[in-house]
């Protein structure tokens, strides 16, 4: 995991949920990957150490952020309030879930909608990246309208 | 594989699935005895006994191999304990298949037995950031349900599925599951009862999901030699298991992961990791989707059934509805799938769901299967996935 201090930096804003895997830049949110210099397979969540592609050895993953828009390819909700270590917020709303596929990277990246239902959404349609807080506080990177 | 290089399923037993709230060891022993039993031998015949595990019942379930052991009366056999989520029950088989065609003993016991908790799957306690699957309900929420209901709303927007198909796909497993006295759930079902069942993942109802569930299944493989020394039952033998792992890039999200593999640098492999797990099992047989009898596929939700009959070559992408709308897939059809009912019937006891496939395949190709025998069975497939990229695939034949 890549450390939070890129994080400190960059003025104010809420505690991250997870460190290094997204940053608010400007109010605009990106999503971090890696990138292998050898064989360019990009990797999210970001991976250190090894490439995952198994005909490469490459060790030098270096830090890129994913494009921005992508496409739904699958979505749905949580009509009961997820179990801990998620933090349901009360009264409980849905929480919407997109999984959104990114092209120039190949891949596809789960997330929560932010201000969307599932009556919102279908497969195909271009979402964005933003973010917004769990119930608890922390913030986590979301997929909103573009 | 040639019959040279097969093992015989001599003795398959059950515990009944349901929601006993009983330690998982009594549903494993009582299965093992009912196995053995079965197979017309005695527990101080067992060479090798391999216990699949469970990860929410404590040390013992993590050494299921020798609790199981313990429990049966400690007989100085050779024990293993695997665990392979989802998979555990189809891992543990192929280790003793293993031993059994290494020659390295004759008479293996094969257990798996669970005792779950109410509600959804939840990720084992403690703060644990640097584990997905704790990281997954964290910061999303995602229950497996949650991935289940992609899937299903991916097959929607594909081809053209309907939340009417999904009820079709739980009225047939429901009913086969009513002549099943090992399934938990005996009554038949309406679609309307489906379809006016509580919404948990959109487009998923309380129906369409199945349940998570007690219950204990156990196998005794043994070598032809040996069935023919002791005079057993050698109708049945496992012509293929499949444990395969995806091949890089894996295009499809799977549980419990935030992301697929990229296709930057590699293009998506020729088969999808579902597809992959099958299509090693026909290839080690030296079988095709369409030497079936009929099969066990592991419908986590009545929309996976609908994708796992096309996974396995039983139906082109998007047609698996075409065969259900036809009754294909229903008992007395083509190639009914599901015969035991279905995780919709039995709902899900992790180690123990690979080898209660197992069991249907058995007691199908004996002929044994009761009301709910498919006529002239001669080649079964039992199909399913673990967690974390687990396959398993395992084809019995006559």
């Amino acid at each position: 995991m890549l450390p939070s201090k890129r994080l400190c930096h960059i003025g104010p804003m809420p505690i991250p949920a997870i460190d290094g895997w997204f940053v608010v830049d400007d109010g605009v949110a990106h999503l971090l990957g890696t990138r292998c210099a050898d064989c360019r397979t990009v990797h999210f969540p970001p991976q250190t150490g090894l490439c995952r592609n198994p005909r490469c050895s490459g060790e030098d993953l270096a830090e890129t952020r994913l494009s921005r828009r992508g496409t739904v390819w699958s979505y749905t909700n949580a009509c009961y309030p997820p179990p801990a270590p998620f933090a349901a917020a009360e009264p409980y709303t849905p929480v919407t879930l997109a999984a959104v596929e990114l092209a120039e990277e190949g891949i596809v990246v789960l997330g929560q909608v932010k201000d969307m239902t599932v009556d919102d959404l279908h497969v195909g349609m271009e979402l964005e990246l933003t973010s917004g807080p769990l119930a608890d506080g922390p913030e986590v990177w979301m997929w909103g309208r573009p | 594989m040639g019959q040279a290089m097969s093992v015989v399923v001599a003795g398959a037993g059950m515990h009944p699935w349901g929601k006993w709230g009983r330690p998982f060891v009594g549903y494993g022993v009582a299965a093992a005895r009912a196995a053995l039993r079965d197979a017309g031998l005695e527990w101080t015949d067992v060479q090798f006994l391999v216990g699949a595990d469970t990860i929410r019942n404590g040390y013992p379930g993590f050494v299921a191999g020798a609790t199981f052991a313990q429990a049966l009366g400690w007989t100085g056999a050779r024990i293993a304990s695997c665990y392979a989520a989802c998979a555990s029950g189809a891992q543990a088989l192929d280790i003793a298949r293993t031993r059994i065609l290494a020659g390295l003993c004759d008479v293996a016991l094969v257990v798996g037995a669970d005792s779950t908790p109410k509600g959804f799957f939840t990720p084992v306690g403690g703060d644990r950031p640097d584990d997905p699957d704790w990281l997954r309900f964290r910061l999303l929420g995602a229950t497996n349900p949650a991935y289940f209901a992609l899937y299903a709303r991916r097959r929607m927007a594909l081809y053209g599925s309907t939340p009417e198909d999904f009820a079709a796909v739980k009225v047939k497993n429901a009913l086969a599951g009513s002549l099943n006295p090992n399934a938990r759930y005996r009554a038949t079902v309406t679609a309307e009862q489906v379809l006016a069942s509580p919404m948990v993942a959109d487009p998923l109802r309380l129906m369409d999901i199945c349940a998570t569930s007690d219950g204990g299944a156990a196998v005794v493989l043994v070598s032809p030699e040996y069935a023919r020394r002791r005079g057993l039952d050698a109708t049945v033998r496992i012509a293929a298991i499949s444990t395969v792992t995806p091949s890089f890039p894996n295009t499809v999200l799977e549980l419990p992961c935030f992301a697929t593999d990229s296709t930057a640098a590699v293009p998506p492999p020729e088969r999808t990791f579902r597809a992959s797990i099958a299509h090693a099992a026909y290839e080690e047989a030296g079988l095709d989707p369409a030497d079936l009898s009929f099969a066990e596929v592991y419908d986590l939700s009545t929309a996976l059934e609908l994708d796992w009959i096309e996974d396995v070559g039983l139906a082109p992408p998007g047609e698996a509805d075409k065969l259900l709308r036809a009754g294909d897939t229903a008992l007395g059809g083509r190639i009914p799938i599901n015969p035991s009912g279905g995780l919709a019937s039995f709902g899900e006891a992790i180690p123990a769901q690979a080898l209660a496939q197992v069991c249907e395949l058995t007691w199908q190709l004996r002929g044994t299967a009761g009301a709910r025998q498919v006529v002239n069975a001669r080649a079964g497939l039992a199909a399913n996935q673990g967690l974390f990229g687990h396959g398993s695939a395992i084809i019995a034949t006559v």
